[in-house]
């Protein structure tokens, strides 16, 4: 056998030493490398679709318009819809406005640790409702009359302000001394929330599937 | 011993009474779903939850430090660096998190003010504390570090897993900086936020944990150091390889495009692939052995350790994390049981597994055996697992009646909630939760007394066996 052949394999045995850890560290350091890269590159992209105005999230003046949820056969699941003008209390805001809701809206959900109850986008407790596409739900047409309000904000808002007197179910909310104004940002920041498109989640809402 | 054995012993101690709180706060948690009006008034739900899973969050690094600062010596060989300021730190961590503790219960929340933030609670989930426990924490983050990389500095000497654990404290003490801006956009918040829980729990504590765990069977069995260095490195580079991008499991439903259903599903499907390996470098090194070994219940745990990591965090975690099932399932009573196996698995039975290392050489025993650690390993585990079962059938009762046919609305939460199915998980969940109670009680004695009564018997003429 040539000589050549025999140090080929050896510097193939060379390049492959399995039981030298140096080999498996090159291995974790290369694929750590790349992955991290991979992720960075997928942040920049998803950081843009979901900044407000971007591809996934409505901007915050969303909260002057109708938000509908429909079903898209093309996509196979349920997408907002932003319709008609329908501000909230009847008043039209402007984009600042519109962001100091929910600056004061996102302060009074961790102020009041909302989510070691309930769920955010299937985020949180799972003690209480998910509250993704709270605004949507179609129990505050009851809700409006067993508060003795005219719209679903105003009923939403007296709900919030002194939940323990309106339980209708086992499980009660506590009274967290939440203000008028801080419940009516509350209420701004849902109406965005459900604005946003969640890829379908949570999955038929308000479409049950009982009867076809 | 020294001083940094000591220190190790009191956070194994600290983390061991936190996984009493954390226990105690998990039942109280579980009660309101027996009976909602229990304690209602005086301390809400939320606030129950909220301590059950800030405690474990803690008892856990505790128990991850205490296991570092045990092995630092013997890697070295010399006292680490700055040990000083991690025995100052340690009273300040444990006083912090009592503050904070107490601030949960007796304040509970306060108004929509930056205030609140930074003296009541943040309201994010994991990182409920307020920014100045939070900062508390980022410190002793900091020490902790410092110990650990000052050291092989200090040693001039980096063995390969310490090398690891120190590159890894970067991550560590970096990602946690996210606890503490508020974000108004949620999608933006949670996106962040989940870099830290994700990339912490399953990225960078795997790494610590399998770190600690090398360090562990070199001790118990005196495995040889290049053949578990080049594990830990296989373990690195699987961890990682799957679990950065994983994270995308995260994204499928918080606004985010919906590229991240196929990168999340296709990567996180690969996450179980290292902890599989765990399992048949575990069973391999167990058959080696022929199970022997001077610390039965050190070894045990480490299986158990081995085997929870991969049925908790590889197969009830697979089972959740496709998009198409996840849509039905994520937010239901099947993720709290895929996370609480997952967290025992993964961590709590490491942890446990360096207590007794720690505890053999403490008092000096030459063999740790006996019925009470048996006691303690069947009720916590069984216990465990049967909360574990009885979730998963709570969740799959709940993903079908609320999710799948119900709609999803408030009335379909309600209705997914009163099925009897939900109903009798929780029942059943209550059950196990106690006999889990049963078991830590069991360890905790265990803990405290297997020393003392070894050492009484030693004082005696030793029976003929």
């Amino acid at each position: 056998m040539p000589k050549g052949f025999i140090g080929k394999v050896r510097l193939g045995a060379r390049l492959m030493q399995y039981d030298d850890p140096k080999f498996w560290r090159a291995g974790a350091i290369s694929t750590t490398v790349v992955m991290a890269i991979a992720l960075g590159m997928l942040t920049v992209d998803s950081l843009e679709a979901i900044t407000p105005g971007g591809s996934h999230v409505p901007p915050y003046s969303v909260i002057n318009r109708h938000i509908g949820y429909v079903y898209n056969g093309r996509l196979g699941r349920d997408m907002p819809v932003i319709g008609a003008d329908e501000p909230l209390f009847g008043k039209p805001v402007t984009e600042t406005e519109a962001a100091a809701f929910m600056e004061r809206g996102k302060l009074v959900i961790q102020s009041r640790s909302c989510i070691n109850c309930h769920t955010f986008m299937g985020n949180g407790a799972y003690y209480a409702p998910d509250l993704t596409k709270a605004w949507l739900d179609p129990a505050w047409d009851t809700w409006m009359a067993i508060t003795g309000a005219d719209t679903k904000e105003e009923a939403m808002v007296r709900f919030l302000m002194a939940p323990e007197q309106y339980a209708t179910w086992l499980r009660k909310m506590p009274n967290l001394g939440i203000s008028r104004d801080e419940a009516v940002a509350t209420v701004a920041y849902l109406k965005w929330l459900s604005s946003i498109d969640t890829n379908g989640f949570p999955i038929h809402f308000g479409r049950p599937q009982t009867s076809r | 011993m020294s001083r940094s054995k000591n220190l190790a012993v009191k956070y194994l101690v600290a983390a061991i009474l936190f996984f009493g709180v954390m226990t105690l706060s998990g039942l109280m948690s579980a009660a309101y779903y027996i009976q909602p009006d229990f304690l209602f008034g005086l301390i809400p739900f939320s606030i129950a939850k909220m301590l059950h899973i800030d405690t474990m969050i803690i008892w856990l690094l505790m128990g991850f430090m205490g296991a570092v600062y045990w092995f630092l010596p013997d890697e070295f060989e010399i006292e680490p660096a700055g040990i000083w300021a991690a025995e100052i730190l340690f009273w300040v961590f444990v006083s912090a998190v009592l503050v904070v503790a107490a601030t949960f219960v007796l304040v509970q929340w306060g108004a929509g003010t930056e205030t609140t933030l930074w003296l009541v609670q943040q309201g994010r989930k994991y990182v409920e504390a307020p920014r100045w426990a939070a900062i508390g924490v980022a410190l002793v983050m900091l020490v902790f570090a410092w110990n650990v990389v000052g050291t092989a500095l200090r040693a001039r000497r980096f063995t390969g897993i310490m090398a690891v654990m120190s590159v890894n404290m970067v991550p560590l003490v970096l990602l946690y900086l996210i606890a503490f801006p508020k974000i108004d956009n949620m999608a933006v918040d949670l996106y962040w936020w989940w870099w830290l829980v994700h990339l912490w729990v399953e990225a960078t504590w795997e790494i610590l944990i399998g770190c600690i765990m090398a360090l562990a069977v070199m001790k118990l069995l005196g495995t040889s150091r290049k053949i578990v260095e080049g594990w830990l490195y296989v373990e690195v580079s699987m961890v990682l390889g799957t679990g950065i991008l994983g994270l995308g499991h995260h994204y499928f439903w918080i606004g985010t495009p919906d590229y991240w259903l196929g990168i999340g599903g296709f990567f996180s499907a690969l996450e179980p692939l290292p902890l599989l390996g765990m399992v048949v470098h575990a069973v391999y090194d167990a058959g080696v052995h022929r199970m022997k070994t001077t610390n039965r219940p050190a070894f045990y745990w480490t299986l158990a350790e081995a085997f929870g990591n991969f049925l908790g965090g590889g197969v009830f975690g697979f089972m959740i994390t496709l998009p198409q099932l996840n849509l039905f399932a994520h937010g239901t009573q099947w993720t709290v049981s895929h996370g609480h196996f997952a967290f025992w698995g993964a961590y709590a039975c490491g942890v446990l597994s360096v207590c007794y290392i720690a505890l053999q050489e403490q008092r000096r025993l030459a063999v740790v055996n006996g019925r009470g650690w048996v006691w303690a390993f069947v009720l916590l585990n069984g216990g465990l697992i049967g909360m574990v079962g009885s979730l998963l059938v709570a969740g799959m009762a709940q993903t079908f009646f609320e999710r799948a046919i119900g709609g999803s609305t408030l009335e379909a939460f309600i209705a997914g909630q009163e099925n009897p199915w939900f109903v009798l998980g929780m029942y059943s969940r209550m059950f196990f939760g106690l006999i889990f109670t049963a078991g830590y009680l069991t360890l905790a004695w265990n803990l405290l007394a297997l020393g003392h009564r070894e050492a009484a018997a030693v004082a005696q003429p030793a029976p003929a066996e």
